[in-house]
């Protein structure tokens, strides 16, 4: 095990890189208690789990990475933490991430973006973008994210890092603070399929404080498997289209060949509702986040800001200057879409949109398909305010992303190579409930892929 | 001119669960201010709702004691707005997809006999918390203890056509709520809400005009009033040549005036739409036939058995039946041996006039009221003797016999001895015998008043005026 003071030591090394919340002190003394407190006999006995500020912890603030929330200190912790501190875990401190895991590069948070490990000038991505810098630098072997819409595996294909968002309904939500209730899901970052792999076992399972998560028992871990024999991965076409940038493609490639060697039968899928998925997805999400950060009012908790004179302007001070305008955008354009007269223009028809899409997978699996295999992103790590001025362009760094999201499939992303030094992510995208699967032919191409090689 | 009026009540109804409609927090009222709270009902960060099925069963049992189609699917909606007291900045409620529609309620008007009104939908929400106005000098408290109250929503038809009727419409409500043990009904205490959507026509027009929604009828004897000066608001208007605009106006009981609601207060737009957080509220068959198997015999059937059974009039039936306790405490004085119409005269009289009097307390046992009608029917207590019992026994308790004897109230039904008191009355008053038997038959009453006060209210009136009759015949 790893004492308190070395994992404390690793974390404060990684400052630079602006990914953890934490302030050392803080973390040194809650890391002591938690180390004299932790089980034994827990699985995850003295590993250190970095966790995203959006998780709702007892031993450090919960800010959201917004000024909204700063300060704020949670009564009651995540129950994805419970799990992790009965495991043995050690709660690393809190890591930045986009305001309320609002966008795609950790640019959009109240306390500083956060740098790429291996380009100070690059982003690391987004939103749980501190988790994989600190995963990716070492400083943990672990950390927890959430996702919405990518936010655990964008960052971790740009920081070249495992990242697996479980199955909609796989963790419990409690204690995650709502963005989309409906896609919201915790997600796991590690420095191999088999530490994200543990860590997501530990807090998969039934939990009645949370209704929309499923009744089952935890995940059981695959064994890592000799080959891919019987696999059958599909590719879709959507997910390759002529534009992609050709040192993706060829990393791809790469990755399908090895597979391909290990046994696997491909073969190309499609999807034809994909070019609809970032649209419906930017209805959807800021339509559940304009009701979620409702109760962000300045009435109960978090600080109030000068110019409230009366009720109106409590709200419109507390609102107008906690929230960032990414995050004040997105209200604005989920209010919109859920209001009268617009609700079945847009709100509607994206959930017609989003069940059409879910439809696509099934029928790919329905064809004898057990995994889809794509590229996470279909960029590396982009500059720091490089697509800052332009939501759209930065929207569209989703696009192969949302739609696990959007159909509530597990996936996950693994480093697959490397362009001109950044890592580039391959993802799988696996059938509901089905992570093992998905798990185990991660661990058969983590074990062949060059992943620091370039493409 | 005539002018008819139109009523439709949506009614608030607290459901009687331990804990809130989406978290463990006790529902007990009167507990100091936010001391019964969590996360889920504070709307921390993170926290999400998990519903009650308890709440969910009675939803189920208020919805089939109205006739209501209960759907096997339902669907939890969020009704968005900001105020303070409302922790997440949306309430969670059942929208286009409620638990229950298409119900009725049969009531007595008190201009139209019986009416059925339809009971449009029937839904599951929560509560949200309450505003302290008057508590600080600079600044509203915020309670949040009756935050996520489990509620029911009961939207009525347009079918009222006058404020006594909207009144009659509710108690009737109230008294079946209250029945089936789905809720307290206390206005007071908050359980039971209502506000009432008002509009006139002319006598004889059919469609509905424009109507206002009134609100902050806080107890049962405003309801009336509200509406009938909102109806004259309306009326007047009218008359003046104005026309009615669609506002929400609150009630204010102490000037017995309404006034409409600011503008500022108003939400315009909800902006419903399915709660992500709670997954559609599937209720099986066996759910529901459980919750209808729960239900005890409802106010109206029970009331028509009771004029079947025990021959009552509907009216006495409908007093008796008024109210769970008092129907079951009825039918124990009748299963002790009273007969039904003495029994329905006590219970209506005496017995309903003690509880009111001792927190609706039915003091004396079914048996000793029983005894009590026996005493009176077989002559040995006069009525206001047996009156007098019923006190003693309903304050202190005891066998009804022994009280009345220990009082000296048992009547003397001895022919002999209140032949005696008759002779005594006779020979004391000539002159009347005299004026009776010329044919003021009348002064009979005068002479069993006389008899009653030569015997101390002992002797049995009855007797006293057969055994003066026949004095009076035999010596003419
Ligand atoms: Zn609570």
């Amino acid at each position: 095990m790893s004492d308190a003071k070395a994992v404390a030591d690793r974390l404060v090394k990684a400052k630079r890189l602006n990914a953890l919340l934490t302030p050392p002190k803080d973390l040194r003394k809650s890391l002591n208690a938690q180390a004299a407190a932790a089980r034994p006999t827990g699985v995850l006995y003295g590993m250190p789990v970095a966790v995203k500020d959006n998780i709702c912890t007892l031993e450090f603030t919960t800010t959201c990475g917004s000024r909204i929330l700063e300060g704020y200190r949670s009564p009651y912790e995540a129950t994805a933490v419970a799990k992790l501190k009965a495991a043995g875990a050690l709660i690393a401190g809190k890591t930045n991430c986009d305001e309320f895991a609002m966008g795609s590069s950790t640019e959009h948070s109240a306390y500083g973006r956060v740098l790429h490990p291996l380009d100070k000038a690059r982003v690391p991505g987004g939103s749980s973008g501190g988790s994989a810098a600190l995963v990716a630098a070492g400083a943990v072997p672990a950390a927890l994210g959430s996702e919405t819409g990518g936010s655990v595996r964008q960052p971790a294909s740009f920081c070249g890092v495992v990242g697996i968002k479980p199955t909609y309904g796989r963790v419990s939500r409690y204690g995650l603070v709502a963005f989309g209730s409906s896609l919201d899901q915790i997600g796991v970052f590690g420095r191999s399929v088999h530490d994200a792999a543990r860590v997501l076992s530990v807090i998969s399972g039934r939990d009645p404080r949370d209704s929309t998560c499923e009744d089952r028992d935890s995940l059981r871990l695959p064994t890592v498997p000799e080959s891919l024999q019987g696999f059958v991965i599909g590719l879709p076409r959507e997910y390759f289209p002529p534009e992609l940038d050709p040192a993706v493609r060829r990393a791809c490639d790469r990755a399908i060949r090895l597979m391909k060697e290990l046994g696997a039968a491909v073969r190309e899928v499609s999807l034809p509702h994909t070019p609809y998925a970032v649209p419906t997805y930017y209805v959807i999400a800021p339509a559940e986040a304009s009701s979620n950060l409702a109760r962000y009012d300045g009435v109960r908790y978090g600080p109030r800001f000068n110019g409230a004179v009366d009720l109106r302007g409590l709200y419109r001070s507390t609102r107008g200057q906690g929230f960032g305008p990414e995050v004040r955008r997105r209200i604005l354009v989920g209010t919109y879409v859920l209001s009268a007269g617009y609700y079945d223009a847009y709100y509607k028809r994206a959930q017609q949109m989003r069940a059409l899409i879910a439809q696509d997978f099934r029928n790919a699996f329905d064809r004898g398909v057990d995994l889809l295999f794509t590229p996470t992103v279909p960029s590396p790590a982009f500059k720091a305010g490089e697509k800052l001025g332009d939501p759209i362009a930065m929207y569209m760094s989703d696009i192969f992303t949302v739609t696990a999201n959007l159909a509530g499939l597990p996936a996950m992303s693994l480093p697959i190579g490397r362009i001109k030094g950044l890592p580039i992510g391959g993802q799988l995208i696996g059938q509901a409930f089905l992570e093992d699967e998905m798990i185990e032919a991660a661990y058969a191409l983590e074990r062949v892929v060059p992943e620091t090689d370039e493409a | 001119m005539n002018w008819e009026t139109v009523i439709g009540l949506e009614t608030h109804v607290q459901l009687r669960t331990k804990s809130k409609m989406f978290c463990g927090c006790s529902t007990a009222f009167g507990a100091p201010p936010n001391t019964q709270v969590c996360p889920v009902c504070l709307g921390l960060p993170g926290a999400l709702p998990a519903a009650n099925g308890a709440a969910i069963g009675l939803a189920v049992r208020g919805a089939l004691a109205l006739g209501c189609t209960v759907h096997p699917k339902s669907i939890f909606a969020r009704k968005n707005y900001f105020y303070p007291d409302l922790p997440k900045g949306y309430q969670i409620s059942q929208f286009d997809q409620p638990l229950a529609t298409s119900g009725t309620l049969s009531f007595v008007s008190p201009e139209r006999s019986v009416v059925t009104a339809t009971i449009v939908r029937l839904h599951l929400e929560e509560d949200a918390g309450k505003s302290i106005h008057d508590r600080f000098a600079k600044g509203t408290g915020i309670d949040l203890n009756r935050s996520g109250v489990p509620l029911i929503e009961i939207v009525g038809g347009p079918d009222l056509r006058s404020p006594a009727e909207a009144r009659a419409y509710l108690q009737t409500l109230k008294q079946l709520l209250e029945y089936i043990g789905i809720s307290d009904c206390d206005m007071e205490k908050g359980s039971l809400r209502v506000d009432a959507n008002v509009s006139v026509r002319r006598a004889g027009e059919t469609a509905f005009n424009t109507r206002t929604e009134v609100k902050n009828i806080n107890s049962f004897a405003y309801v009336e009033k509200a509406l009938t000066v909102e109806r004259d608001r309306q009326i007047a208007l009218i008359e003046s040549g104005g026309t009615v605009t669609q506002q929400t106006m609150l009630y204010d009981a102490k000037e017995n005036a309404v006034r409409p609601q600011r503008s500022k207060e108003e939400s315009h737009d909800y902006r419903y739409f399915p709660e992500p957080d709670l997954p559609p509220l599937v209720l099986t068959a066996e759910f529901v036939a459980e919750q209808q198997s729960a239900l005890p015999e409802l106010p109206a059937a029970k009331r028509d058995r009771f004029v079947a059974a025990y021959a009552l009039s509907r009216e006495h039936a409908t007093v008796v039946t008024s109210n769970r306790a008092v129907a079951d405490y009825y039918e124990s004085v009748v299963r002790a041996g009273a007969e039904p119409q003495a029994a329905a005269n006590w219970v209506m009289t005496e017995a309903l006039a003690d509880a009111n009097d001792h927190q609706e307390q039915l003091r004396v046992a079914p048996g000793a009221l029983a005894q009590v009608i026996a005493l009176v029917k077989g002559g040995t207590l006069s009525h206001q003797a047996a009156k007098k019992v019923f006190g003693e026994v309903a304050a202190k308790g005891g066998e009804p016999r022994n009280i009345a004897e220990a009082l000296g109230l048992i009547q003397v039904a001895d022919t002999n001895v209140v032949a005696g008191w008759v002779t005594d009355v006779l020979g004391a008053h000539a002159p009347e015998v005299g004026r009776y038997r010329n044919g003021e038959t009348k002064l009979m009453a005068f002479f069993v008043g006389q008899v009653m006060r030569a015997s101390k209210g002992k002797a049995d009136p009855k007797l006293a005026q057969r055994v003066l009759e026949e004095k009076l015949a035999a010596s003419a």
